[in-house]
C-alpha cells in the first residue's frame, strides 16, 4: 500500500465507478486512486484476471481504464482534473479503438 | 530565464527533434539550441526530467531534493529552459521515419513534424522480473514505486516488500525510508557469485569512489533502519488473497521456505535501453552478453545506419544518468556538423574534454554490470509463469511452441500471441528471446527480437483520421 504525507491533502475529486476518491493537482490517476488504496484498476481480456498499474511509466499497459468515457487510456500517463469520471474496464478492450466507440 | 516557450501551436519543422525528456535528451536539446539550432523537444511525460529525473522542478519547488543525483536533474532543467528549445509535452510518439518525420499525439490530437535531425533519447526501462504471481494487483516494479515518491509524494505503508537486484533498488529503499515510509524487507535475489565477478572490476572502480562510497552508504542507510534484509534469496513467489489482489509472498532462504504476508511486492531487475523506436526504423540492434540486452548498433557520435537519426543516453546501451547528459551533448555537437553548423574542428574540440568525462562516468560501469549481473532465474522463468502479460502467455506454452519448431520470436508471436497485445512486446521482448535461446540451446543475438512496426504506440482510427501534418502521405496505416 501507498499513504500520502498529511501535508499533501488532496483537494480534487474524482470518481472511480460512481464513488468519489481524493486526488492531488499533479498526480495521475493511477497514482491517485494507489493513494486512495484502489489497486485493482482492470480485468483481462484473455481471463477476466484483475490487474493494477505496474510501470507507472506507460511501457506496460496494464493500468488501462476508462477515463471521461473514453476506453483504454493509460491511467499512469493521465493528469487528474477535477470531476474526472474513471470507470475499470474489464473483460474486451476496446483497442484501437474506434472514435464512434466513444462517447 | 524563461526561453522555453509552452507550446500550443506545434511548429511543422525543426532542424532537431530530440525525443525523451531525461538526462541525454535535456543535454542534447540544450546544447544544440545554444549553439543556434531550432529544437523541439517531445516528451511523453508531464514535465521534463526523465524517469531518473522525474517531476524534479515539482519536488524543488517543495524543498524536496531527495538526493544530490537528482538535484542534478534541476541543472540539467535550468539549462534547458535558458537555451530556447521548445518542450512539448505529453507527447506520445508514435512514428519516426528514415527521412526525419516525427508523428506524436497529444490529448488525442495526432500530429507530423518534420527535423533535419532527430536524437532518439528515450532511455531504459526495467527489465521484466517474470515470477509467478508478478500480474496480481499489488505486484509493481521499483521504477513505479520510485515514481509514485516523485510525482504523487506517495510513501510506501503496511507490508510493503522489495525484490531483485541492482543499484535502484537500493536507492529507492532509501529515498522511501527517508520520506517516512515503511518497507518489510529486502529480498535480494542477487546471484552470490556476482560479488567476487565485481572485485574483478574493483580497479577500475576506484576511479569512481565516490560512486562506490554512495553505494555503501545507501547500504548503511537500509541497514540501520533495521529493514530486514535478506539475501541470496531463489524461487520467487506472489499468491492471491480471496480478491484476486497480492496477499502473500514466498522465497527459499538459507535453504527453508518462507511465505509472508503482502500488500505490495515491488520488483526490480535492472534496466535495459529502450528499443521502440530504433528497432521500428530497422537500426541494426548488437547482443550485450555482459547487460543481457540488445542496443542499438550506433558510432561514438550516437550515428545509426539511417542518416538523420542519432541515439543518445541508456537507449544506446545502459550507461547511467551522468553518461547520458554527455552522450546527448556529443549527438547533438555530431548533429549541428551534419547541419552545416558547427565544422569538424570545432565538434572535435568541443567534444574533447566530453569524452574525457564520459569515460569518468563510465569508469563504474564493468563493476555494477558485474555486481548487478541478473540471475538465470528470472531471465528464464519456469513452468506456468506468464511471460506475456498482454496475453497472458506462458513459459511453458513457449518452451512448447519452440518444441513444435518455431525458432524465432516472430514465428512465436504468431503462434502463442505472445507481443501481441497492447505494450507490442516492451515488457516480455527479452525474456521471449531468453526462453528461446534457452530452450534450443541456442545465443539470444542468434535467436533475435521482435520485428517492431510503427505505430509504436496505439492509435485511434480518429487520431489517425485527424493526422494534421505539413501533410505527409506516407501516414501509416
Ligand atoms: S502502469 Fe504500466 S502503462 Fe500504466
Amino acid at each position: 500500500m501507498f499513504a500520502r504525507p498529511h501535508s499533501d491533502t488532496p483537494h480534487l475529486t474524482i470518481t472511480v465507478d460512481g464513488q468519489p476518491v481524493g486526488a492531488r493537482e499533479g498526480d495521475s490517476v493511477a497514482a491517485a486512486l494507489l493513494a486512495a488504496g484502489v489497486v485493482a484498476m482492470r480485468s483481462t481480456p484473455v481471463s477476466q484476471s484483475k490487474r493494477g498499474p505496474y510501470c507507472m511509466m506507460g511501457v506496460c499497459f496494464d493500468c488501462l481504464m476508462i477515463i471521461d468515457g473514453v476506453p483504454s487510456r493509460q491511467a499512469c500517463m493521465v493528469s487528474v482534473r477535477d470531476g474526472m469520471r474513471i470507470e475499470r474496464q474489464r473483460g474486451p478492450r476496446p483497442l484501437e479503438v474506434d472514435t464512434e466507440d466513444s462517447p | 530565464m524563461s526561453a522555453e516557450r509552452i507550446a500550443t501551436d506545434v511548429p511543422a519543422r525543426a532542424d532537431i527533434v530530440v525525443i525523451g525528456g531525461g538526462p541525454a535528451g535535456l543535454a542534447a536539446a540544450t546544447e544544440a539550441a545554444r549553439r543556434g539550432a531550432a529544437v523541439v523537444l517531445l516528451d511523453e511525460q508531464p514535465a521534463l526530467g526523465g524517469q531518473v529525473y522525474r517531476a524534479v522542478e515539482a519536488n524543488r519547488a517543495r524543498g524536496k531534493t531527495l538526493d544530490a543525483d537528482y538535484a542534478e536533474g534541476g541543472r540539467l532543467v535550468d539549462a534547458f529552459r535558458a537555451s530556447g528549445a521548445l518542450a512539448i509535452h505529453e507527447a506520445s510518439v508514435w512514428l519516426v521515419e528514415p527521412d526525419g518525420t516525427v508523428g506524436f499525439s497529444r490529448a488525442g490530437a495526432a500530429t507530423l513534424m518534420k527535423a533535419e535531425r532527430v536524437i532518439v533519447a528515450t532511455g531504459a526501462v526495467e527489465r521484466a522480473m517474470p515470477i509467478p504471481g508478478w500480474t496480481l494487483p499489488g505486484v509493481m516494479t521499483v521504477g513505479a514505486a520510485q515514481i509514485l515518491l516523485k510525482t504523487a509524494g506517495l510513501v510506501p505503508q503496511g507490508r510493503v516488500w522489495i525484490a531483485g537486484s541492482g543499484p535502484l533498488l537500493r536507492l529507492y529503499a532509501v529515498q522511501a525510508l527517508a520520506a517516512g515510509g515503511q518497507l518489510a524487507g529486502i529480498i535480494d535475489t542477487t546471484p552470490p557469485g556476482n560479488r567476487r565477478a565485481a572485485l574483478r572490476h574493483m580497479g577500475g572502480a576506484m576511479g569512481a569512489l565516490g560512486e562506490l562510497r554512495k553505494g555503501l552508504a545507501w547500504t548503511q542507510a537500509i541497514r540501520q533502519a533495521g529493514v530486514p534484509w535478506i539475501t541470496g534469496a531463489h524461487d520467487l513467489r506472489a499468491e492471491a488473497d480471496d480478491d484476486g489482489a497480492l496477499g502473500t509472498i514466498s522465497f527459499t532462504a538459507d535453504g527453508a521456505r518462507r511465505s509472508e504476508p503482502a500488500d505490495t511486492l515491488l520488483l526490480h531487475n535492472g534496466v535495459v535501453p529502450n528499443v521502440q523506436i530504433t528497432r521500428a526504423l530497422d537500426i541494426e540492434h548488437d547482443w550485450n552478453q555482459t547487460q543481457r540486452a540488445f542496443r542499438p548498433r550506433c558510432d561514438a557520435w550516437g550515428s545509426t545506419s539511417v542518416p538523420a537519426v542519432m541515439i543518445a543516453g541508456d537507449g544506446a546501451g545502459i550507461v547511467g544518468a551522468a553518461a547520458s547528459a554527455i552522450a546527448g551533448r556529443l549527438a547533438a555537437l555530431e548533429s549541428l556538423r551534419a547541419l552545416g553548423r558547427l565544422d569538424q574542428a570545432a565538434r572535435d574540440d568541443a567534444a574533447a574534454p566530453l569524452r574525457r568525462a564520459l569515460a569518468r562516468a563510465l569508469a563504474i560501469r564493468p563493476f555494477l554490470d558485474a555486481l548487478f549481473a541478473p540471475s538465470p532465474e528470472y531471465l528464464v522463468p519456469a513452468g506456468e509463469t506468464i511471460v506475456c502479460r498482454c496475453e497472458e502467455v506462458t513459459a511453458s506454452a513457449l518452451r512448447q511452441a519452440v518444441s513444435l519448431g518455431c525458432l524465432g520470436p516472430n514465428q512465436l508471436k504468431s503462434f502463442t500471441r505472445c507481443g501481441m497485445g497492447p505494450c507490442q512486446g516492451r515488457i516480455c521482448g527479452l525474456t521471449v528471446a531468453e526462453v528461446i535461446a534457452s530452450a534450443r540451446g541456442a545465443s539470444v543475438a542468434d535467436v533475435g527480437y521482435y520485428r517492431l512496426r510503427f505505430p509504436i504506440k496505439p492509435l485511434t482510427l480518429g487520431e489517425l483520421a485527424a493526422v494534421h501534418a505539413p501533410a505527409d502521405p506516407t501516414a501509416p496505416r
